[in-house]
């Protein structure tokens, strides 16, 4: 009898393919309609494993020091508030299991986002099905918004189409003699990257700034050497990257590998982990690299003191090392909290009813949505300098002036 | 076009990691007709010890190794013992259950150690780079390379240069003839998986310092490391080597001449026409039912 070689390979390569993804666990909860007075349970699957595991935790921690800060003040219309989490490993398939368990088996109350246009996406429709108000920190690409859901609700500043506007508007506001004449682009093809990058290449190239090379890359990828190399190669003034924070920390080493400093350099996320991406990039090297942001430790919003004084009080650090997905979930927490009060109901209906009517106020600063949950204000350009990301762009929210041309990698 | 001889020599020395990762996945096949999914978890744990030698030692990442290494040899010794050498009849098949069930073991322990953060190990030549023709190549990846080389140099001079190699030799070729002719085969089993499992670390120490990593990585990783051993041939430690050229010069060279969208596909369609050719890919050999 022949080895069945072509069985064994044919299961390796399944197996292979699958790829092996991890399931949550879901637990017992309380009903959608809590008696007066009541605890309420309200539910969330978040990214504990997988890609989006770093920004997950973050998550969490803003949730739950929210959950703290509205039972210590007696809950949420008085209901004493539960937080239950459950794993999606960041799968579009387990996000969907995750929140039909969380409503149908568990019965919570309230649903709050996961993290990603990715797995917003697919997690909007069964809670829109379900007829819950979905308030979500992290899920903002066009995509979003654009499926006909009018119970969803994007509790950040700005679409995140927008989110490099405020940074490709600084670079139109800089003299002509010193302005970037060229820009090189590459982005992950996700939801919440690409849309920001081909919106910035777009303003750009209408400002005249010329496109030497525009690459998008598949977001399992794992190997972004090469990518690196192609931009390093256009030797572009500007280099715009729509990354996470695995790929956004590789391309800065690469860079660094290969000596290589544009005049200003922006990634679309990692350099606003704090602590977490200038330990891996090194302090030195963070000088000078820019995000855009929503908020800021230092900034004078709503409940923000209190939120950076708890919030390092409860998990240590330093206010910088605050990472930006907590403070948007705290928001979301802010946000149900003042519809709740202005519909005098935790029933999902009235809460739909009330977010799409009137402003909120936010440790994010003041935000409204638009019918399709779509929020209505702008970020800003938060740069690394001296080992800390400060607000450089607009003048209104600046605390320091942009470093421009970027500092070298080390310096 | 200097991009591309930059992406051949950049793949051809990523190459060597994966070289490196996918041995002990063959070797363990090999030997014992078993597939490790569990193998990716374990190049991830391999990082995450050196991690922590460096965090709380400050041991440098290659340096570590001489406590990795055979740390993690002793831990191949006994999941062997403990979890795979009791499984009988169809191996192949339950050996996939049982080290999936040892990956996400590894995970959710890393996972509670170390938190689902990213992290990277740190050493002055990730970044460090010396010119090559018209281009830089970071130290990581020539170390790495020297590290590939060095490693699966002793792992053929000992499959091919002493006893105990002859007796795993054997064992890849004929499990129960090997037995007849007094070779130990449980023994050999068990070493070999630690041999497989240490290589593992030292190639945890590469893919930790060149990518940022967290407990969940496995699952990428692992996807690749099969795919490799698959072009290479079952059970073949030259088909891993050439595999994992051919596989990280093929999506780089393809990254940078078409589009990185591509990479995988061109990868795979190479795969596919290779196995359609030769089903038991590049150096896999058809034997005879071992059982």
């Amino acid at each position: 009898m022949r080895r069945p070689v072509l069985t064994t390979v044919t299961s390796i390569l399944t197996v292979s393919a699958l790829g092996l993804t991890a399931c949550g666990s879901t637990g017992g909860g309380k009903g959608a309609t809590a008696q007066a007075g009541t605890p309420i349970t309200i539910g969330v699957s978040v990214s504990l494993t997988g890609d989006f595991s770093g920004d997950g935790k973050a998550l969490v921690q803003g949730y739950d020091l929210w959950a703290q800060d509205e039972n210590a003040k007696g809950g949420l219309l008085g209901h004493k508030v539960t937080m239950k989490y459950v794993d999606d490993a960041s799968s579009t398939q387990q996000v969907v299991t995750n929140y039909q368990n969380l409503i149908t088996q568990d019965k919570v109350a309230l649903v709050f986002g996961p993290f990603s246009s990715l797995l917003t996406i697919p997690a909007s429709t069964v809670t829109n099905r379900f007829g819950y108000a979905f308030p979500e920190p992290a899920g903002g690409g066009p995509s979003v918004f654009t499926r006909g859901i009018n119970s969803l609700f994007f509790v950040q500043p700005a679409a995140v189409e927008d989110n490099l506007v405020s940074f490709t508007q600084w670079v139109l506001s800089l003299p002509a003699s010193q302005r970037p004449a060229t820009a090189a682009y590459a982005t992950e093809d996700d939801p919440f990257t690409q849309p920001q990058v081909d919106r910035a290449r777009a303003l750009l190239e209408a400002a005249g700034v010329k496109t030497l090379s525009y690459k998008v890359y598949p977001a399992e990828a794992t190997d972004w050497t090469p990518l690196a190399q192609q931009v390093i190669s256009a030797n572009a003034d500007v280099v715009i990257l729509g990354t996470q924070e695995p790929d956004g920390v590789a391309f800065i080493k690469a860079f660094q590998q290969q000596q290589y400093n544009p005049k200003a350099l922006i990634e679309t996320a990692g350099p606003d982990q704090g602590a977490d991406f200038s330990g891996k990039v090194g302090v030195a090297n963070t000088a000078g690299v820019m995000v855009p942001a929503g908020w800021y430790a230092s900034a004078k919003t709503s409940g923000n003191a209190k939120f950076v004084t708890e919030f390092t009080a409860k998990y240590g650090g330093a206010p910088g090392d605050i990472s930006g997905d907590a403070a948007e979930a705290y928001s979301v927490g802010q946000v149900v909290d003042q519809a709740a009060t202005k519909a005098n109901s935790i029933a999902n209906s009235a809460l739909i009813t009330a977010l799409h009517n009137g402003t909120y106020q936010t440790v994010q600063g003041p935000m409204a949505f638009d019918a399709t949950g779509k929020p209505n204000g702008a970020t800003f350009l938060v740069q690394w300098q001296n080992g800390t990301p400060v607000p450089v762009y607009p003048a209104a929210a600046a605390i320091a002036q942009p470093l421009y041309p970027k500092p070298n990698f080390g310096s | 076009m200097t991009l591309v001889p930059q992406a051949i020599i950049l793949g051809i020395l990523t190459g060597g990691v994966y070289a490196l990762m996918a041995s002990g996945l063959t070797l363990i096949f090999g030997v014992m007709q078993i597939i490790n999914v569990g193998h990716g978890a374990l190049v991830i744990l391999g990082a995450y010890l050196s991690f922590a030698l460096l965090r709380s030692l400050h041991i440098d990442p290659f340096l570590s190794l001489v406590v990795t290494m055979p740390a993690m040899f002793v831990l191949g010794v006994v999941m062997q013992v403990v979890f795979v050498r009791p499984l009988k009849g169809d191996r192949e098949a339950l050996s996939v259950l049982v080290t999936y069930a040892l990956a996400l073991g590894i995970e959710g322990l890393l996972g509670f150690f170390f938190t689902n953060n990213y992290q990277q190990l740190n050493a002055w030549y990730e970044t460090a780079s010396i010119r090559l023709f018209n281009f830089r190549i970071a130290y990581v990846y020539i170390f790495g390379f020297a590290l590939c080389l060095a490693i699966l140099g002793g792992i053929f001079w000992m499959l091919y240069r002493t006893t105990f190699g002859r007796a795993i030799r054997a064992t890849m070729l004929n499990r129960t003839a090997a037995q007849l002719v007094g070779v130990d085969v449980d023994r050999v089993s068990a070493l070999a998986f630690g041999v497989g499992v240490a290589s593992a670390a030292a190639g945890g120490v590469v893919f930790g310092i060149t990518n940022v990593f967290n407990p969940g990585s496995h699952y990428d990783l692992i996807s690749r490391l099969l795919t490799i051993i698959v072009l290479g041939g079952l059970g073949s430690l030259r088909g891993a080597i050439v595999g994992a050229m051919v596989m990280l010069v093929t999506t780089d060279v393809t990254a940078v001449v078409i589009s990185p969208v591509w990479s995988s596909f061109v990868f795979f369609v190479i795969l596919v026409c290779v196995l359609v050719v030769r089903p038991q890919g590049l150096y896999g050999v058809t034997v005879r039912d071992r059982a």
